[in-house]
């Protein structure tokens, strides 16, 4: 990146001698919406925390704007965040929580007053300033904790997992009005969770972690399409493995069960007789031949799952169950249990697993 | 079920009897000065008697400063062992015990050998000197009571993320304690403070032996010297620290609702 707002060079920490994030870089460009997405315990909370400065990295810098901040304490880097359990100050109104980071700073009243006002307009939320925080629900108190902080105008915003505490559906709306708001104020954000769903849909890019390491970054597109690691490809979406063994490397054919499919240009390197592991995404799968599939497996419905729009479909191919999606039709039955069955997809959505 | 509540109101008649008996007959005692019938007299004696006014504002005063100084010692010290030295809780809870194992006599009779006029820290050498003396004395009795309810209090927020909530704002540690810790902890702090005053107004040991003329060597005089005047000094005392306690209690109903743990 030419420019990077954010850049996470090499950072490495431990406690005692627990490698916690091990050799960490990232470059975030000024107004990015960045997620880092991982499992539970693979160190996004810590990396986090080392760019706000509650943490000190072991080695490695962070720089923010240009200037390098390794040193400085979280109360000199203007950064605004906002925490998983809210953590809104239970002693102060909403409008004196949303003002708290402007007092510190020393704004004066009635400039604080009305940038108060203001972040109560942009969350929403305009007659909530007299209300203390137990009075609101978790929903609300994480749209002012999001107003808290963004009030002093950081440069940089970090969010913990901010919306794993809420229900499904007040998550899912908060999630879009915290993309809009960072849109509109075109604040550079690292938002950290162990959700997909949310990261896809908020991010532009999306760090992958695993075990303290970025194992790939890139936009949800890239990620969801392309994952570079097995790790990655199995932690983002549904994914159906089929074993398989390369019967003609030169021609790219592998045999799965009986039955052959061609990956030409595929296999990079695999030689003729080693085993892959081949994955699909359930919506690249159709159910019967589909004109423009050049790969078809036969198998047995072993399971049909009625959702609605979408009816999914899980698939018996020799030793492996593939899922894929098909779409409800008032018109067509859905599939039997036990039917024998085709399915097809084309080789070029297949996603060769090293 | 019938019996066993019939059980637990004896248990409970023979407790408030042994509690209210003596207390009872302390009063009726105290209001017996006037021969023959039941007066106020030995309150007003009691309440009219300039020494009366001077220990008892001298002991007041004395437990104003203790309590700020519990204060400035104990919220701190409390935060910071919650937030960056948990491992040391134990210990330090050790030691905030230690006065109620070691008699005040004991820390006195230290204070006298450390601190007397020939010493490098004369303290004792001048009243101001005592007074300060007899406030920290005081501050480390109240240790016990004040440490715990100011533990108590911090237990109920969520410390570590207020903090860090406080920090990224800009906040320095004075802000962060006098803006988002203290408040939240207040109730806490008062129960500590009013337990703190009920105990150095009634406190004797230290006062005495270190000469301030505080409420506590005044109660003993009077109750070596009198007859009805200490009766009605008991229940005053008594109305005294049941006004604290009940202060504790009305206050615990106004503690601000935590919303980082919602019921
Ligand atoms: N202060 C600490 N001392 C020791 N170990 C720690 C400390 N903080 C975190 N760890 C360890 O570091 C690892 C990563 O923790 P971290 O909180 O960064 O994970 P995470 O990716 O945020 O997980 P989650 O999704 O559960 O929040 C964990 O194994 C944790 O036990
Ligand atoms: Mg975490």
């Amino acid at each position: 990146m030419a420019d990077p707002f954010l850049s996470i060079q090499n950072v490495k920490k431990s406690f005692g001698n627990v490698a916690v994030v091990k050799d960490f870089n990232l470059d975030v460009g000024a107004g990015e919406f960045v997620s880092f997405l991982g499992p539970s315990g693979c160190g996004k909370t810590t990396m986090l925390r080392i760019v706000a400065g509650f943490e000190e990295p072991s080695a490695g810098k962070v720089l923010i704007g240009g200037k390098d901040v390794t040193g400085l304490k979280p109360n000199q880097r203007n950064i605004g965040m906002v925490f998983q359990a809210y953590a809104l100050f239970p002693n102060l109104t909403v409008a004196q929580n949303i003002g708290f980071g402007l007092k510190v700073a020393g704004v004066p009243k009635a400039e604080a007053q009305a940038r108060i006002d203001e972040m109560l307009g942009i969350i929403k939320l305009p007659d909530f300033g007299d209300r203390y925080p137990y009075q609101l629900s978790g929903g609300q108190q994480q749209r002012i904790a999001l107003a808290r902080a963004l009030a002093p105008k950081p440069k940089l915003l970090l969010l913990d997992e901010p919306l794993s505490a809420l229900d499904a559906k007040v998550r899912i709306s908060l999630r879009e009005e915290i993309r809009s708001i960072q849109k509109k104020l075109g604040i550079t954000t690292i938002f950290v969770t162990h959700d997909q769903e949310e990261a896809l849909s908020m991010s532009d890019r999306i760090v992958v972690m695993n075990e303290g390491r970025a194992d790939q970054t890139g936009t949800p597109f890239e990620i969801y399409n392309r994952p570079s690691t097995k790790f990655v490809a199995n932690f983002v979406g549904t994914l159906n493995v089929l074993e398989g063994t390369i019967s003609d490397a030169a021609s790219g054919t592998v045999k799965i069960n009986a039955e052959e499919i061609g990956l030409k240009g595929k296999l990079n390197g695999s030689k003729s007789g080693d085993t892959l592991s081949l994955a699909l995404r359930p919506e690249a799968i159709s159910l019967g031949r589909k004109a423009g599939n050049d790969s078809n497996l036969t198998g047995q419905i072993a399971d049909v799952h009625f959702l609605g729009s979408v009816i999914r479909v899980r698939v018996g191919v020799g030793q492996n169950v593939v899922s894929l999606d098909t779409f409800n039709s008032p018109s067509s039955p859905p599939p039997v249990v036990g039917q024998k069955t085709e399915i097809s997809f084309s080789s070029g959505d297949v996603l060769v697993l090293h | 079920m019938k019996t066993s509540r019939f059980w637990a109101w004896l248990v409970f008649a023979v407790g408030a009897a042994y509690f209210f008996i003596p207390l009872i007959a302390t009063f009726e005692f105290s209001l017996r000065m006037r021969r023959g019938e039941y007066s106020f007299d030995a309150y007003r004696v009691v309440l009219g008697d300039s020494r009366f006014q001077e220990t008892f504002g001298y002991s007041v005063t004395v437990a104003v400063f203790t309590i700020l100084l519990g204060v400035f010692l104990v919220v701190p010290t409390a935060y910071w062992i919650r937030l960056r030295m948990p491992h040391l809780r134990p210990i330090v809870e050790f030691i905030t015990l230690l006065p109620l194992v070691i008699p005040a006599i004991v820390i006195v009779f230290g204070y006298i050998r450390m601190y007397g006029s020939n010493s490098p820290l004369p303290f004792l050498g001048s009243a101001r000197g005592t007074d300060a003396l007899l406030v920290i004395g005081y501050a480390t009795l109240a240790l016990p009571y004040m440490y715990r309810a100011v533990d108590t209090g911090l237990r109920t927020i969520d410390v570590r993320t207020l903090t860090e909530a406080a920090q990224i704002l800009g906040a320095g540690w004075a802000t962060i304690i006098a803006r988002v810790i203290l408040p939240n902890v207040l109730i806490a702090v008062l129960s500590g403070a009013f337990l703190t005053f009920a105990i150095v107004i009634g406190e004797f040991t230290l006062a005495s032996l270190l000469n301030r003329p505080a409420f506590g060597p005044y109660l003993q005089n009077i109750g070596a010297n009198r007859a009805y005047e200490p009766a009605a000094l008991a229940v005053i005392a008594f109305a005294i620290t049941w006004g604290c306690m009940s202060v504790i209690q009305i206050l615990a109903r106004f503690a601000p609702k935590s919303a980082n743990r919602p019921n």
